[in-house]
C-alpha cells in the first residue's frame, strides 16, 4: 500500500534537515581566512596546470553500459524469486532460459575483452 | 496515524534512529582505531576520557568548526550535494530494516521506522545513491585525485551491486517475500546462512566492495590517490562522507544479519536464549559483522583496481547467477 511509505516520507525530512543543517552549521561557525593557495585543488605540491575534466578511459564507459544490461536483468529476477513455489517447473524452464541467455551474454564481453584493465 | 504508528511514536522512532546511527557511527570510528591499534600492537586513542571513550566528540567538535576550504574552480551546486548526500543515502536506507516485533497489551510494536513489502528493493535502490553522492563529489572538486578517485568508486559500486544483489535473490527465493519482517519469520526454522552459504559469503564480499572498505577500498586509496573523492573536502563535509561511510557499514550488516542469520531471532529458540530482547540480539550479530570488516581490513592487502572488476564480474557474478538457479530448482521441485 501506498500509505506504508508515509514515515519514509516524514524520515526523509529529517534526514534532509540534518544532512544540509549539519554542513551549514559548520560553514557558519567555523573560520574564513581565504588564500590563494587553498583555492587551488591539491596535487601534492605542484601547481595545477590544466583541468581536471579530461577524457578518461574508456572501460569505465564499458563497466557503466554493462552495468545496466546486468543490472535490468536483477529487476526481473526479484518478482520471480517471491513466487518460485507458485511457478514451479514452468518458472524454472523460464528463468533458467533466461539466466543462461545472461550467462552467455556475460561470456561473450569476457571473450571480447570488454571486462579488461589495462 | 502515520503508517501503522501514531505521529509521536513514528516521530520518537525517527529521532532515536537518527541520533542513534550517527552515535554508532561516531563510536564506529573509536572502535576502528582501537581495533587496529590492538592488531598492530598499539593502545589507540586513550587521552580524550576514559580508554578515549569521548574521541568521538571531539572529534565532531573539532570538525565543527574548522574552516571549510574548497578549490575555486569547483562546481559550486554539485560540490555541496556530494556529502549532504552521501550521509542522506546512507541513513535513508536504514528505515525499512526490522529491529525487533513486540506485543505489548495487544499492541504490536514493530522496531523500525516503516515497514512495506518490497522493503528490500527500497534499500537496494535508497543505497544505490551512494553512487551519485561519490562521483559527484570526486567530479566537481575539479581535482585529479577526486575525479579519479570518483570514478573509481562509481564502477566499483555499480558493478558490485549487480553480485549483491544477485546474492540476496537466493534468500529471498527461499523466503519467498521481499518483506523485511517476513523474511525473518521464514528463519525460524534455520537461519538462511545455513541454507544459502554461498549467497551469503558473495553478499559479505561484495559489501566490502560497496562500502569501499578494505581489502576494495581503491576510491580512497591512499598510497596513490590522497584522499580518493574527497581529497578536497574539509571541515563537516569531510565528516558527512565518514559518516555515510560508517553508517553503510551498519547497513551493509543489517541487510546480512536480516537475510542470512536470522534477524532478531536468538541463536537457539528456547531458554536462556529467548529472554534476551530481540533488538539486543540484531545488534549484538550487526556488532559481529561490523568487528569482522574491521579484523579484515587490517589483516588483508589492497588489491589491484584490474583484478577487484574482474573479480566482481567473472567471479561473483557468475557465482551469483548459478547459485540463484540451483536454489530456485530445488525450492521450486519441493514445493
Amino acid at each position: 500500500m501506498l500509505s506504508d511509505y508515509a514515515p519514509i516520507l516524514v524520515f526523509l525530512g529529517f534526514v534532509l534537515l540534518f544532512a544540509i543543517g549539519v554542513p551549514s552549521l559548520s560553514a557558519a561557525l567555523g573560520p574564513r581566512k581565504p588564500s590563494p593557495a587553498k583555492d587551488l585543488p591539491y596535487e601534492s605540491g605542484i601547481v595545477p596546470r590544466e583541468s581536471a575534466r579530461r577524457r578518461f578511459s574508456v572501460s569505465f564507459y564499458v563497466t557503466a553500459m554493462l552495468f545496466i544490461i546486468f543490472d535490468v536483468e536483477s529487476i526481473f529476477l526479484f518478482p520471480w524469486a517471491t513466487i518460485v513455489r507458485q511457478l514451479k517447473v514452468f518458472g524454472i524452464v523460464e528463468i533458467g532460459i533466461f539466466i543462461a541467455t545472461l550467462l552467455v551474454g556475460l561470456l561473450y564481453v569476457w571473450r571480447k575483452g570488454a571486462l579488461r584493465w589495462d | 496515524m502515520i503508517g501503522g504508528d501514531e505521529w509521536w511514536v513514528l516521530l520518537i522512532k525517527i529521532v532515536v534512529v537518527v541520533l542513534g546511527l550517527v552515535t554508532i557511527a561516531a563510536y564506529l570510528t573509536l572502535a576502528e582505531r582501537k581495533v587496529s591499534a590492538r592488531i598492530q600492537l598499539r593502545i589507540g586513542p586513550n587521552r580524550v576520557g576514559p580508554y578515549g571513550m569521548l574521541q568521538p566528540a571531539a572529534d565532531a567538535v573539532k570538525m565543527l568548526f574548522k574552516e571549510n576550504t574548497a578549490p575555486s574552480n569547483r562546481d559550486r551546486l554539485l560540490f555541496l550535494v556530494g556529502p549532504s548526500l552521501a550521509a542522506g543515502a546512507a541513513l535513508l536506507s536504514f528505515a525499512f530494516i526490522p529491529l525487533g516485533i513486540n506485543n505489548w497489551f495487544n499492541y504490536q510494536f514493530h522496531w523500525d521506522v516503516g515497514h512495506a513489502n518490497v522493503g528490500l528493493l527500497f534499500i537496494l535502490g535508497v543505497s544505490s545513491y551512494g553512487v551519485y553522492a561519490l562521483f559527484l563529489g570526486g567530479w566537481a572538486a575539479n581535482s585529479k585525485y577526486s575525479l579519479l578517485g570518483g570514478l573509481r568508486a562509481s564502477a566499483q559500486l555499480i558493478s558490485y551491486e549487480m553480485a549483491v544483489a544477485f546474492a540476496l535473490i537466493g534468500a529471498v527465493i527461499i523466503a519467498g517475500s521481499l518483506d523485511l519482517e517476513q523474511i525473518v519469520h521464514a528463519q525460524q526454522g534455520a537461519w538462511f546462512i545455513v541454507l544459502q552459504p554461498l549467497a551469503f559469503l558473495l553478499y559479505f564480499t561484495g559489501a566490502f566492495a560497496e562500502t569501499n572498505r578494505a581489502p576494495f577500498d581503491l576510491p580512497e586509496a591512499e598510497t596513490e590517490l590522497v584522499a580518493g573523492y574527497h581529497t578536497e573536502y574539509s571541515s563537516l563535509r569531510f565528516g558527512l562522507y565518514f559518516l555515510g561511510e560508517y553508517v553503510n557499514m551498519v547497513v551493509v550488516s543489517s541487510i546480512a544479519t536480516t537475510l542470512f542469520l536470522g534477524g532478531w531471532l536468538p541463536i537457539f529458540p528456547f531458554h536462556p536464549f529467548d529472554w534476551i530482547p530481540g533488538p539486543l540480539w540484531f545488534l549484538g550479530k550487526v556488532a559481529v559483522l561490523i568487528f569482522v570488516m574491521m579484523w579484515v581490513r587490517w589483516t588483508f592487502p589492497r588489491l589491484r583496481y584490474d583484478r577487484l572488476m574482474s573479480f566482481g564480474w567473472k567471479v561473483l557474478l557468475p557465482l551469483g547467477l548459478v547459485n540463484i538457479l540451483i536454489t530456485g530448482t530445488v525450492v521450486a521441485l519441493r514445493a
